[in-house]
């Protein structure tokens, strides 16, 4: 993946900026030490790696603009960072770049039950968020699986999503307002406590924007109060066009399950290695969920059952108790670290019409061959959002050119089929070079012109989402 | 202009020499009148997609909702953000259409619930922006974060970052049985306590709606879904609500009920009409800071997160007091009906700080650089 080159002038500058941003902010959070700028080198794509030029740990809204005005006047690249588990390189730094790190802003700054929401510093993991009202019998909805360590600040940035979306929508969806600074440290607030938008919907444009158009300090969260149970069931299939008809038919039945997943044959095997869940051995498994009172679980669940056994399932299994769930979840829960123990592995991220799932799986299934790379498939089956595990050895010459040329194929069947190159993990790097498959040059042109409203220097999160070629143009006006 | 294809769209916008007055159906004329052409986009119909098992239907801008919700309706779906219809309240004539919708982000009371806004079920948009250039953002995915989010930006738009020619959205199934729980004798600082606690209950509530009926004021709870469920989540809701007043649970008159709602059908008489959006906590505050001034009647939808007023003539005045209220609880109010003299002399919409107000005028001037979609409705 190639990254502009760093500026030496910027470079040559370092002592100075570093001496600059030690003067609003305490010692020990102004990074700068060679050795320890690399904890900062890469995020959970951890292939690409470059230790920033300086790090620093603001802990509150004025600190970030103060930092943010002092790398706009020395015209320095700054990298918005929250718990660096982005998929996508999204918190990549280069060489000549400022880390800002948001990790110590961890604080709850209002829960108001009466209007369901929540106000946090975007460092606070979450988790944690739903940590914070859980006791009082509520929760915060997006829940991708990285939860424990991911922070809203990336959740924001990404518009993550979770497993449990299809019922509760994304990121974007559960949030309300956000406290932003731009590049040139102005503050502003975005949306609130209410529930639409008073003039353009700027806040939507900042969700989802990776970084690019100004750093998220604080964010009001919607909440909501947990359902009163929720209950899995598990479905065996000998075809993974079967179980895609299965969730068809489920969806048009009328009935709205919170989760669909979805795991094909070497899914299934590498997590029944690593978790023992009691899978059972088939081409296709699907965990459907639902919610509600136990009445109410019973009526969903009978009609799902139905639907299933009308298609020959190889096992139907529902869960009896909170342990017997806890055991059906445990498997795809654990999917990614089981795969991690066999091999190493790409994670892709694209999104497909439900309907094309079986012709996607097949087409995944003939490239496997053909690159000579094995493939694991677990994704969201309910919004169509697939997570290919594509298998390597990072220790094997060539092996991660050959994967990554494997799931940039993938992609562009995604998006031939009507999809998208990301459902969740978001552009960064990784899928940067591939957005002209997804968008015509006026369309990214369209998205590029945002970022020249909020950050006419290009100075935020460089050489991210757009190819560079395509930037360039925009990047040099920034740069008179 | 009533062109027919996105192509002609995008040449008239091209060969366009002053203001354009972009047009669905025109029946939501909200904000500062445009002087300019019409520009109707219901020339371009047609629903050119709809995969009932993956929750996606796809429709030219000038679709007729009527035609979106029939095809959904006989799959038993629904738009679930329940999109009003104004020619009621605003007393106007002409066809609503889907483009209209989304460029307006019409959300009716099921904005409470997870469901959401119109934005919030927004897959996908085609638009011809100001230049004449077509551009494309999101798609028929349910998620989708490729790129920035221009999709939900040009949901509530109004028109003035780009002509809408095509959007995608995610749709749902249509609940089984809906009864409405009510409770009378309810002052808005009462009602909105109970509506936040029929909200923060685990019963699913989808609508959440207060009015001046009856002595003093009466409430109004929908839950909706599988038969045995709604019967069960409504009888609990009774309970849980026991310190409010005895609640009654009806099944008949629902769909009528909440379509006057979602309509706001009961300002039909009212000369002018604001809605504001703030904090459902906030909301007698405002109320009372309104009521200080003026002469109106208020109804809370939304748990009392959104205020519809109905004002007499001579509201300019109101409406500022209105706009200052807002603003000073965090919240916003938009004109929606009123004379045109008024839509001319007072702001439609909340005035904003000014680096809100330059980031927008900023992506206008990118997206419409010669100013002439919808110019100053937003004002
Ligand atoms: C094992 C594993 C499982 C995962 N599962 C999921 C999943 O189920 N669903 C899902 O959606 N994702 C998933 N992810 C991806 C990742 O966790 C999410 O993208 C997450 O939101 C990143 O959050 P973060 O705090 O770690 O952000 P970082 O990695 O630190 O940064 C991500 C992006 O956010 C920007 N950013 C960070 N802070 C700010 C700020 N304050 N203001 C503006 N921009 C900022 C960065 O510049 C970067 O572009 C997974 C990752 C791992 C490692």
């Amino acid at each position: 993946m190639e990254m502009p080159r760093p500026d030496p002038a910027i470079l040559a500058r370092k002592a100075r900026v570093v001496a600059r941003l030690q003067e609003v902010l305490p010692d020990d959070a102004v990074i700068h030490d060679v050795a320890e700028t690399k904890a900062y080198e890469c995020d959970g794509l951890a292939a690409y790696r470059c230790p920033p030029m300086v790090a620093v740990l603001p802990r509150d809204t004025e600190e970030v603009s103060a930092v943010l005005r002092i790398c706009h006047e020395e015209g320095v690249p700054v990298v918005p960072r929250g718990s660096g588990t982005s998929l996508a390189g999204g918190a990549l730094p280069t060489a000549d770049s400022v880390i800002l790190g948001v990790a110590r802003m961890a604080d709850v700054l209002e829960v108001d039950y009466d209007d369901r929401l929540i106000r946090v510093q975007t460092g606070r993991t979450n988790l944690s968020v739903t940590g914070a009202v859980e006791a009082d019998g509520f929760f915060y909805a997006p829940d991708p699986s990285s939860q424990l360590a991911c922070a809203i600040a990336g959740n924001i940035a990404m518009n993550s999503g979770g497993a449990h979306c299809l019922k509760y929508g994304v990121t974007t969806n559960n949030l309300l307002g956000v406290k932003l600074v731009l590049m040139d440290g102005t503050v502003t607030e975005l949306g609130g406590g209410h529930m639409d938008a008073a003039g353009l919907d700027l806040l939507s444009l900042i969700c989802g924007s990776e970084g690019q158009l100004g750093v998220v300090t604080e964010a009001t969260l919607r909440i909501l109060p947990k359902p009163e149970g929720a209950r899995p069931v598990l479905m065996g299939y000998d075809s993974s066009e079967v179980a895609g008809q299965v969730v068809s038919d489920i969806i048009k039945a009328g009935i709205l399950p919170v989760a669909i997943e979805f795991m094909d044959r070497p899914c299934i095997e590498a997590c029944e290695a690593f978790a023992k869940a009691g899978y059972p051995m088939c081409e296709a498994l699907l965990i459907v969920e639902v919610e509600g009172s136990d009445a109410e679980i019973d009526a969903q669940l009978g009609l799902i059952k139905q639907i299933a056994a009308k298609h020959n399932p190889v096992e139907l299994r529902e869960a009896a108790d909170a342990e017997e769930a806890g055991r059906i979840w445990l498997g795809r829960k654990s999917a990614f670290g089981a795969m991690g123990q066999i091999n190493d592995y790409m994670c892709l991220d694209g999104t497909i019409p439900v309907s094309e799932l079986p012709l996607v799986l097949r087409r995944i299934g003939e490239m496997s061959k053909e690159y000579g790379l094995g493939v694991a498939n677990v994704f969201h089956a309910g919004d169509g959002n697939m997570h290919p595990l594509i298998l390597f050895d990072a220790n094997k010459p060539g092996d991660l050119e050959l994967c990554e040329a494997f799931g940039a194929d993938i992609l562009k069947l995604c998006v031939e089929v009507g999809g998208c190159l990301t459902g969740e993990h978001g552009v960064g790097i990784e899928k940067r070079d591939l957005m002209n498959v997804q968008f015509a040059p006026e369309d990214m042109a369209a998205q590029m012109a945002v970022k020249d409203v909020f950050d006419p220097q290009w100075l935020l999160n460089p050489a991210k989402v757009f190819p560079l070629e395509t930037s360039a143009p925009h990047r040099r006006v920034a740069a008179e | 202009m009533r062109p027919e294809t996105e192509d002609a769209v995008a040449a008239q916008i091209a060969a366009a020499k002053g203001p354009l007055r972009i047009e669905g159906g025109g029946t939501r004329p909200i904000g500062r009148p445009v002087d300019g052409d019409v520009l109707s986009l219901a020339g371009l119909s047609g629903i050119t997609l709809y995969e009932p098992g993956a929750l996606t239907l796809v429709a030219k801008a000038g679709t007729p909702l009527a035609e979106v919700e029939a095809a959904l309706d006989a799959e038993r779906q629904m738009l679930a953000f329940e999109p009003s219809d104004m020619r009621r309240l605003l007393g106007t004539e002409g066809v609503p259409t889907i483009g209209g919708v989304v460029a307006c982000n019409v959300s009716g009371p099921r904005r409470v619930s997870a469901v959401g806004a119109c934005r919030d079920s927004l897959l996908g948009v085609r638009f011809v922006d100001g230049a004449g250039t077509v551009l494309k953002n999101g798609g028929r995915v349910m998620k989708n974060v490729t790129g920035y989010d221009l999709t939900k930006m040009m949901c509530g738009a109004y028109g003035t970052l780009g002509a809408l020619t095509e959007v995608s959205l995610k749709v749902l199934p249509r609940p089984d049985a809906a009864v409405t729980v009510t409770i009378a004798g309810l002052d808005a600082g009462r009602a909105v306590a109970a509506m936040s606690a029929a909200l923060t209950t685990p019963f699913e509530v989808t609508g959440a709606f207060y009015g001046p009926f009856g002595d003093g004021g009466t409430l109004h709870l929908r839950v909706e879904g599988m038969e045995g469920s709604v019967a069960y989540r409504a009888g609990a809701l009774v309970k849980e609500l026991a310190a409010y007043g005895a609640a009654t649970v009806e099944s008949d008159g629902t769909a009528t009920l909440w379509a006057d709602i979602r309509d706001m059908a009961y300002l039909a008489e009212s000369a002018c009409v604001t809605r504001t959006a703030l904090r459902p906590s906030q909301a007698a505050a405002f109320i009372a800071a309104v009521d200080e001034g003026a002469e109106a009647t208020h109804y809370l939808d939304w748990g009392g997160g959104l205020i519809w007023s109905g004002l007499d003539v001579g509201a300019g005045d109101a409406v500022s007091v209105m706009h200052g209220a807002a603003a000073r609880l965090g919240g916003h109010t938009t004109v929606v009906k009123a004379p045109e003299d008024l839509r001319r002399s007072v702001p439609s919409f909340q005035p904003q700080n000014p680096t809100v107000t330059a980031l927008s005028e900023g992506l206008r001037a990118k997206f419409d650089p010669r100013g002439i979609l919808n110019p100053g409705v937003m004002t």
